[in-house]
């Protein structure tokens, strides 16, 4: 709650609307013990007087009504009827959408049905029916507008409950004995509320809004009651002549309504948790460059070289290194497998050579990265857009996630050839068949017409392995592109890259956790752990005689098939958060060896064999694995 | 009786096009029939690739999905799903996401309170002092209950999980891929600390994942499943050494290993068939090298080979010439 | 495409079933004796007696239902006793008015809104971005009969660039141009709260959709920035855009109820408030089912559209 508090205390606007909106409220709670003229006394006499006049700060209306007295009446009826219908219809709206929602099947549909129906029309035209039949008058016009909005609520939170109620928890909870009632009022409705709290604080203002409306028609408050509806709408007829009796109320619908919008804003903001992490920010086209010190040197020849790579998230006040201080570089034709766990880095790393890291939040803060020779970290984005994927193309991991679900493949083919290549749509698509052919997808020429969602997991990444091959890039990275497949089909795709890789002379780099597929596919291996690289040398030496410890016991940990049952052994601990990492090494805490040394300051990777590094103070020692 | 779980014919379809009144358009057989048995304190491991029937199977013995047909016995007695509190005693589930089988607005000891509450009735200081000893045998601190479930890491999350899944009191846990939303360093903590549990418990484990390493280091008995039917059921130590189906043979070679070189296990380029238009005769024949016109008519059925091994294909692979 | 088109007709028909039922049961919660209530002041013994035998108002209510839907279903939607007319025909003759409105602010705030939201989440956080959504919210915030009403003030009255209201001038041509200048400003007051909403619904799905991986993948292939944004982001966010179009378009037909009241343009909507202060129950009756029908089946194009988009959506 207080963390709610102050979340919507952040948001200047929607303080500014809770202010407003306080104050109105305020004034119309004390408005019976003002010293105000009586709103209804009419005083045709001093009919239409100017605001500022002795005796009517606001003027008087038609009838010589003293405006200020009307509009404070009117200001508190209005926003009562307002509030009033919002909680009706949330109230009942949400009852019905748990319902539907929660019991699923048969009484939803029915439900829904009859909500669809409701839907169906324009919302006034079913107001104006339920004033006709009852007649004209405000707990009838209250009542229309209340029924007018429940289905809007009961559609909204309905979805909302599918969601909750498909949740494990809520399996969980029947497990432990609960039965519905129970679970729709103690599991089920907690998670509904604030999303019930989000849809009125956005309504209420249209609520108000709406009464106001049915007053203006002169359906809802009759004479000589007041609210602001009625007031502008009798003001009407003396638009022209005497213009400030209709701008008075109109104006304070407007700064009620949009105070209430600001603060119903400000609500949502701070309710909705995809909000709170920033996440809703969208990524611009190239990540953000901010970096600090010196931009280092290639430290290979080699294709594509990353120098002491370093790229943070920046979350409000939190700070997550996710890759601090990389080096690797890959030859062409070679194969390098990156290997780590969740978190560790890996993907960041990859995406940050093309500049793909989201951002905000991302920000790349520092090293560089040469490709072909030139240094691309901070390259103009219209550089860097001709590189990517026509020099370093990338296949990611969920094939269904990743390609855009509503154009056909083939047209992504083509838009892939196209965007570096400019010829005909007609030899396009020729080469998109070619391309679908060579990733092994049965019927090419018929399948370029499929769409996404029509292909198996598999086809789809094959899909992505073509696109990826469009415009015979020099290297692919490959962010664990099988991760998401079945082993039988993981077993398809790897060989096809690797038939692929070796007929075209492609430089990959595989991103994965796993130390099969590297063993198979990967001519060199660089270990990944708290977004540093902690050993790094030829695939089978490492795999055979790991030297970081962490290596070491992360292969200990992964059960291999044909070992039959038994206790395996495990890494205590986890891997330490980006946002706080250790000075010293970032796996002492779980290391055994772990020394004094290793926390007190920063460990370098160090050359230990040729071709090999390892961050390590007491690296293992080779003899003790090859045994 | 040595049975902790017992089927007999249980199958699920789904409906698929629902109307409101009136038959559906269509039926998904998601498990078909299928009998099975696990001896209480063994531990079944159930193999397969995502959509073959697995998490349903699973929902059925735990009563959180009705069975079209067939049968559960549990402990001898037929599982009857009217009231929860009654088979919550006899068998509990651990989920395969972590953090969505913990309600988000729930204290952790809000959350472990449920089940000693409805399904044993305990009072508040004897609900306090069960919670500590579950903690204990879990390798959880006390402090942690206080905290809400987005504090923790998966396989913090994963052991409450288990935690509450112990404070039922079942002798039988069905664990639905409990470790492949962790990473390999936190999974084998988990692994372990089962391991533990059901010696220090005498607990029945039937393991359900898509890894058939994690499954052959914990489990007695592996049973394979395809397209919603048992294909094989064998000894861990033998299946994947020794497959007699092809369909386990295939998913053998196709784990990745170490120093194998990369090569297509299958020719074939094809996956699962579509549910929608199951194929005739064995599920397998499109993707199978041995297939006989016989395959394509025939639906064959599971049968005992003698020597402990029951599969399903007309042509299996030979049994190996035990190789010491 | 045929046949998904004639389904979703075919589905249509419990629909406008189903709006018949409620305008009827909510017509038969009027209090007293139907046809008294019905005829008002026009409830002479012989007026009461006919209309009781037309329209069985002294049987049940199911048959009473039945009857109306069968006098509706030949064309016989009652008579206005007020107006001395059949309903059909003042419906009719004012619905083209309406729909020459309604249709011009759908139009315009479709596009507005959706240009809005798009730029508006590609400068999110830029100062287009910061305008537009303060415009936005200002746009849904006022009423949109103060805003017409503001409107005549400062541009009819003041600036004297259109005529104060009507549809047409009471002398003089009735051509496009001064159909236009009439309809400038109704059609603009009216589509400035649907324009806020469809602005800003369409900002968030541009940036729910720009989070996702398939942008990314775009992205990696060296598609360029303004086509990433104007083909694959707007693409996919249309298919959550379009149905809220056609619930905006029930807005702008309802809030037309409003702008005719203000503007004197002579439409249904303004019968409609007329009907009731009337109290000419069969008329509103009417006019509310005609209405509601005709926009089922606007519902059933945005769904077409819906489907031509989106593929997933099996046809
Ligand atoms: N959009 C983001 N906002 C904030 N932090 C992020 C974001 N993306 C990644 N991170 C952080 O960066 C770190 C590295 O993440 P990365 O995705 O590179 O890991 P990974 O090794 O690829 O893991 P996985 O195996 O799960 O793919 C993580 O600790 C994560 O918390
Ligand atoms: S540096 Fe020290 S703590 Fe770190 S891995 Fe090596 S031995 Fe362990
Ligand atoms: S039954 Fe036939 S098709 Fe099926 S697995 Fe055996 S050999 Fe293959
Ligand atoms: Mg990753």
């Amino acid at each position: 709650m207080m963390a709610f508090l102050k979340l919507l205390a952040r948001n200047r606007l929607a303080l500014a609307g809770l202010i407003v909106i306080g104050m109105v409220v305020v004034l119309a709670l004390i408005t019976p013990l003002l010293p105000l003229a009586d709103p209804d006394v009419t005083d045709t006499p001093n009919r239409f007087k100017p605001p500022f006049s002795e005796g009517a700060i606001l003027g008087t209306d038609h009838l010589g009504r003293d405006l200020l007295s009307r509009l404070m009446w009117g200001t508190r009826l209005s926003l009562a009827m307002g509030l009033a219908a919002a909680i009706i219809a949330a109230t009942i709206g949400s009852a019905i959408g748990i319902i539907a929602g929660y019991y699923g099947g048969r009484t939803d549909n029915i439900i829904m049905r009859g909500v669809d129906m409701l839907m169906a029309f324009p919302y006034i035209l079913l107001a104006l029916a339920i004033v006709a039949a009852l007649g004209p008058g405000l707990m009838n016009a209250l009542i229309a507008v209340a029924a007018v909005n429940v289905p809007f609520f009961a559609r909204n939170i309905r979805g909302i409950t599918v969601g909750i109620a498909h949740k494990e928890f809520v399996d969980a909870a029947r497990l432990a004995g609960m039965r519905d009632r129970e679970i729709i009022v103690a599991e089920v409705l907690p998670n509904v509320l604030p999303v019930i709290v989000i849809a009125m604080s956005t309504t209420v203002g249209w609520m108000i809004l709406e009464t106001a409306g049915l007053s203006f028609l002169g359906l809802g408050s009759q004479p000589p009651q007041a609210d602001l509806g009625s007031m502008l709408g009798e003001a009407r007829s003396a638009l022209i002549t005497n213009p400030h009796t209709s701008i008075v109320p109109g104006a304070m619908i407007l700064i009620i309504v949009m105070a209430i919008n600001l603060l119903g804003d400000g609500v949502r903001d701070a309710l909705d948790p995809r909000l709170k992490s920033g996440a809703l920010s969208r990524p611009m086209p190239a990540t953000t460059v901010d970096r600090q010190g010196a931009v280092p040197a290639a430290k290979t020849e080699s294709l594509l070289d990353i120098a002491g790579l370093r790229t943070e998230f920046r979350v409000r006040d939190r700070l997550y290194k996710a890759v601090s201080g990389v080096d690797l570089h890959v030859e062409k034709g070679e194969c390098l497998g990156i290997i780590g766990e969740s978190g560790s880095g890996k993907s960041v790393t990859a995406l940050s050579v093309m500049g793909l890291v989201a951002s905000p939040p991302g920000v790349i803060t520092g090293g560089a990265v040469h490709f072909d020779g030139k240094e691309i970290i901070g390259a103009p984005y219209e550089v860097l857009r001709s590189l990517r994927g026509r020099r370093v193309a990338y296949i990611f991991q969920d094939p269904l996630a990743t390609l855009h679900p509503l154009y056909k493949v083939g047209d992504q083919l083509i838009e892939a050839i196209q965007s570096h290549d400019s010829v005909s749509s007609a030899d396009a698509r020729s080469r998109a068949i070619g391309l679908l052919k060579s990733v092994r997808i049965p019927n090419a020429e018929s399948r370029i017409e499929s769409y996404p969602y029509e292909m198996s997991g598999g086809m789809r990444q094959r899909v992505g392995i073509a696109m990826a091959l469009a415009n015979n890039p020099d290297v692919i990275i490959a962010d664990e592109p099988t991760t998401a497949l079945d082993v039988t089909v993981q077993a398809q795709i790897l060989s096809v890259l690797s038939d692929l890789r070796r007929e075209r002379g492609l430089a990959i780099i595989f991103i994965t956790h796993d130390f099969g597929v590297v063993g198979q596919l990967c001519d060199r291996v660089a270990v990944m752990y708290a977004g540093q690289i902690v050993e790094e040398g030829p695939t089978a030496a490492v795999l055979r005689n790991p030297q970081h410890p962490y290596t070491s016991r992360l292969i200990d940990c992964v059960p291999t098939l044909g070992g039959g049952q038994r206790k395996l052994s495990a890494i205590p601990g986890l891997p330490p958060v980006v946002d706080n990492l250790p000075v010293g090494c970032a796996f002492a805490e779980r290391c055994d060896k772990a020394h004094a040394d290793c926390r007190a300051g920063p460990v370098e990777l160090v050359k230990t064999e040729e071709a090999r590094k390892t961050r390590c103070l007491f690296p293992e020692v080779v003899s003790e694995r090859s045994a | 009786m040595t049975e902790a779980i017992k089927l007999t014919g249980l199958s699920k379809s789904f409906p698929v096009g629902k109307r409101l009144f009136g038959p559906p358009k269509a039926m998904v057989h998601a498990v078909e029939p299928l009998d099975l048995t696990v001896k209480i304190g063994e531990t079944l491991g159930i193999v397969g690739e995502s959509g073959c029937g697995k998490s349903t199977l699973a929902k059925m013995l735990v009563g959180l999905l009705p069975p079209t047909t067939g049968q559960i016995e549990i402990e001898g007695a037929v599982l009857d799903n009217a009231d929860p509190a009654i088979f919550g005693k006899r068998i509990q589930y651990v989920f395969q996401d972590p953090i969505s089988s913990l309600n988000p607005r729930k204290t952790i000891r809000q959350i472990m309170e449920v089940p000693l509450r409805r399904l044993h009735n305990l009072d508040k200081t004897a609900r306090a002092a069960r919670i500590r000893e579950i903690f204990a045998a879990v390798n959880l601190r006390e402090e942690f209950l206080d905290r809400y479930p987005h504090e923790f890491s998966g396989g913090q999350a994963q052991r409450i999980g288990i935690a509450r899944a112990l404070a039922a009191e079942a002798r039988i846990l069905i664990l639905d891929e409990p470790v492949s939303a962790l990473d390999v360093s936190v999974q084998a903590q988990v692994l372990n600390l089962l391991a533990d549990l059901k010696k220090e418990f005498g607990l029945t484990y039937l393991f359900i994942s898509h890894d058939l390493a994690v499954v052959e280091a914990v489990s007695d008995r592996v049973a394979v499943l395809y397209f919603g039917a048992i294909v094989e059921v064998g000894a861990a130590r033998d299946i994947f050494a020794n497959p007699r189906h092809p369909y386990t043979a295939l998913l053998a070679q196709s784990a990745p290993e170490v120093g194998r070189p990369i090569a297509a296990p299958e020719t074939a380029e094809t996956e699962l068939p579509d549910p929608m238009s199951p194929p005739l005769g064995c599920a397998f024949n499109e993707r199978c090298a041995f297939a006989s016109d016989r395959c394509r008519r025939e639906k064959p059925a599971l049968a005992a080979d003698g020597s402990g091994r029951d599969f399903a294909c007309f042509n299996p692979l030979a049994a190996s010439q035990e190789d010491g | 495409m045929t046949g998904y088109i004639l389904k979703r007709l075919v589905s249509a028909i419990p629909v406008l079933l189903g709006i018949s039922v409620i305008v009827f049961l909510i017509m038969a919660m009027i209090p007293g004796d139907p046809a008294t209530a019905i005829l008002g002041s026009y409830a002479t013994p012989e007026n009461v007696e006919k209309l009781n035998r037309d329209l069985g108002l002294d049987q049940g209510l199911v048959p009473r239902y039945f009857i109306w839907l069968g006098n509706m279903l030949q064309g016989d939607f009652g008579r206005s006793f007020a107006l001395n007319r059949p309903v059909l025909d003042e419906v009719l003759d004012r619905f083209g008015a309406t729909l020459i409105l309604a249709g011009t602010s759908f139009v315009l705030c479709s596009v507005l809104g959706i240009a809005a939201g798009v730029i508006s989440a590609a400068r999110q956080y830029g100062f287009a971005d910061k305008a537009i959504t303060f415009v936005v919210l200002l746009g849904i915030s006022i009423p949109s009969f103060f805003l017409g009403m503001m409107m005549i003030l400062i541009f009819a009255v003041q600036l004297r660039w259109f005529p104060v209201s009507g549809m047409w001038p009471i002398y003089g041509d009735r051509n496009l141009w001064v159909l236009m200048d009439h309809l400038a400003m109704p059609a603009f007051a009216l589509a400035v709260v649907a324009t806020g909403v469809i602005a800003r619904l369409a900002r968030s799905a541009m940036l729910e959709v720009l989070r996702q991986d398939f942008i990314r993948t775009a992205r990696a292939k060296g598609v360029h920035e303004r086509r990433v944004i104007w083909r694959h982001a707007l693409r996919a966010a249309m298919v959550s855009i379009i149905p809220i179009l056609g619930i905006q378009a029930g807005f702008v037909l309802s809030g037309a109820v409003y702008i005719e009241m203000v503007f004197q343009w002579p439409g249904v909507g303004r019968m409609l408030v007329d009907a009731i202060l009337k109290r000419d129950i069969l008329l509103v009756q009417g006019g509310v089912v005609f209405i509601a029908a005709c926009y089922v089946l606007f519902n059933i194009m945005v769904d077409v559209a819906q489907a031509l988009l989106d593929p997933r959506i099996k046809t």
